[in-house]
């Protein structure tokens, strides 16, 4: 069971980190500020472990670490997409832009 | 009815979706905010989904933690653009702290029953982690000035940090052989939290942009990690993803500084070369006033503006904004070369002239600059000095010697607004200066656009 679960993982991770290779090279360098912050806000979903943790209350240290996980994942997403945001909304054409 | 299980894999699963098609949309400045909804709908999902777990007993603590993090969000999100690469460095800090904590919880719920696989996975996750958190503070203290941004190195340096990281390893090897060993894991810990201090320690403020990067790349290796753990095929692609990036981030700063990780690691650049700077005192140089700035623009049929971090730093880009406003209207051609490594961190510049409602289709990358500089009638470099070195193509004994630059020499006249004579960042020393096509504009970035920017006003009038 574990070997079968650590295929799947590794098949996953390594199909993803082709994906992620593939997708992001094509991310156009006027906006790799905008993309760190982005990727930064995804890769908070480890709240999602954090949430897990600190709601089963296995242990009172377990739910203490994971509600602190908690506070740290939120403001990422939050502060990351708030930030990525505002500066994508900055970005105009001059086509589209009034002169 | 659909058991809860299903609710929160489909949730997930639609999350994973919605997160490739997030950075795919990213791909161009026209759908980039698709993007960012994309991210955020998948984001909650997960979220959402998550709290269907039926394993959950107490949402209080989950509730108050989540509107704390919102509540330390929201300024997060809202920091002014120059101090962008100071907040994404702290962003990795806590994302790092998250996935440290959660694995440390995980060490204590589950150690001494734990398998090889499962401890040399969770090694990985808090070691990465414990390294960036610290890392990214200590990356952060030094973008914002807290810290000296001057790199501090010792005798052995390399040695010392080596072997920390080699016994942080050694205890992770032991604690895969004998999982009953908790007492050590809280050293392990420790020593990938000094670590990270002392890895950054030696790195000076011009290697920030490859740093952030590196630290990118490792807050999302370690959430990978703590994903294979977890067994959360969400946080692997996520996690991965975020890796991706920053590797792939981490590769182009080294490339444009024509210098490997490890250089830029254990390379302690910046205090290398003073030798050269008294050969060449005695050299000539020619100053303009803006009054004559402003005439040869005005004659101009193509003119190139090189920004540097220097400029974010004199805030001098909504002077800049205004002097391209008066030289299109005059029917100049303006456009704007960003080297990869302008600003403190990768894209930084890009973010600072969309701010100051430059569009974006006017900056152009190193190579299609290039491609157009033998034919432009002015370049203008302002606050940049290393990346506009034409020693980084001429002299091999320079220590930047094959980094890619901008090759404003070959413009028909080169203006550089500078403070003084003195040398840049690095301390080199640049040719350019020296050039017969070459004019030096002495003064403060802001004013002396600004008075170029009113001689050009004045002069044209109804300009």
């Amino acid at each position: 069971m574990v070997t079968v679960d650590l295929y799947n993982s590794l098949y996953v991770f390594i199909l993803a980190a082709f994906i992620g290779f593939e997708v992001i090279r094509k991310v156009s360098p006027l906006l790799h500020t905008p993309l760190m912050s982005l990727t930064n806000a995804l890769d908070a979903i480890a709240v999602v472990g954090a949430i897990i943790l600190a709601g089963e209350h296995k242990s009172t240290l377990a739910a203490v670490l994971g509600t602190i996980a908690i506070v740290a994942a939120t403001s990422n997403i939050v502060g990351g997409f708030i930030i990525t945001d505002r500066m994508l909304k900055m970005f105009k054409s001059s086509r589209t832009q009034k002169p | 009815m659909i058991p809860a299980t299903h609710i929160i894999e489909l949730t997930y699963l639609i999350a994973v979706v919605l997160f490739v098609l997030s950075l795919k949309w990213l791909s161009s400045p026209a759908t980039a905010r698709h993007g960012v909804w994309a991210g955020e709908v998948g984001m909650l999902l997960a979220i959402v989904g998550t709290l269907f777990y039926r394993g959950i007993v107490d949402y209080k603590w989950i509730a108050i933690a989540l509107v704390l993090g919102a509540i330390i969000g929201v300024p997060l999100g809202n920091v002014q653009m120059t101090a962008v690469p100071q907040r994404t460095a702290l962003s990795h800090a806590f994302g790092a702290l998250c996935v440290t904590l959660v694995g440390t919880a995980e060490f204590y719920l589950r150690a001494p029953n734990i398998s090889r696989f499962m401890m040399s996975i969770l090694s990985l996750e808090v070691i990465l982690g414990g390294l960036t958190i610290t890392g990214s503070l200590m990356a952060a203290g030094k973008l914002q000035e807290i810290l000296p941004q001057r790199p501090i190195t010792y005798k052995g340096q390399n040695f010392v940090n080596l072997g920390m990281l080699a016994i942080a390893v050694a205890i992770a090897v032991y604690l895969v052989l004998n999982p009953d060993a908790m007492h050590l894991y809280p050293i392990m810990v420790g020593i990938a939290l000094v670590f990270g201090v002392m890895m950054i320690i030696p790195i000076g403020g011009a290697d920030m942009p490859t740093v952030i990067s590196l630290l990118n790349s490792y807050a999302g290796l370690s959430a990978a990690a703590m994903g294979f753990v977890l067994n959360s095929k969400l946080l692997i692609v996520a996690g991965s993803l975020d890796g991706a990036s920053g590797f792939i981030l981490s590769v182009n700063m080294s490339k444009a500084m024509n210098r490997s990780f490890t250089n830029v690691l254990f390379g302690a650049f910046g205090q290398v070369q003073h030798a050269v700077a008294g050969a060449v005192e005695a050299r000539n140089v020619r100053s303009a006033t803006p009054e004559e700035a402003a005439q040869i623009l005005s004659a101009a049929n193509k003119v190139a503006i090189i920004p540097g971090y220097g400029m974010a730093v004199a805030q001098a880009q909504h002077k800049v904004r205004e002097l391209y406003d008066v030289l299109t209207k005059r029917g100049v051609d303006v456009k704007f070369g960003i080297h990869p490594v302008a600003g403190r961190m990768p894209g930084h510049m890009n973010v600072l002239l969309a701010e100051a409602d430059i569009p974006y289709d006017k900056l152009l990358d190193m190579d299609d600059m290039n491609g157009d500089l033998p034919q432009t009638d002015v370049a203008l470099v302002i606050g940049a000095n290393d990346v506009t070195n034409p020693a980084a193509r001429t002299d091999p004994s320079s220590p930047i010697y094959g980094m890619p630059i901008l090759d404003v020499d070959k413009a028909r006249t080169v203006m550089v607004i500078k403070r003084s004579m003195s040398p840049g960042f690095a301390g080199i020393d640049n040719p350019l200066y020296y050039l017969d096509n070459t004019l030096m504009l002495f003064g403060d970035a802001k004013q002396f656009v600004n008075s170029i920017v009113r001689e050009l006003t004045g002069a044209g009038g109804h300009g």
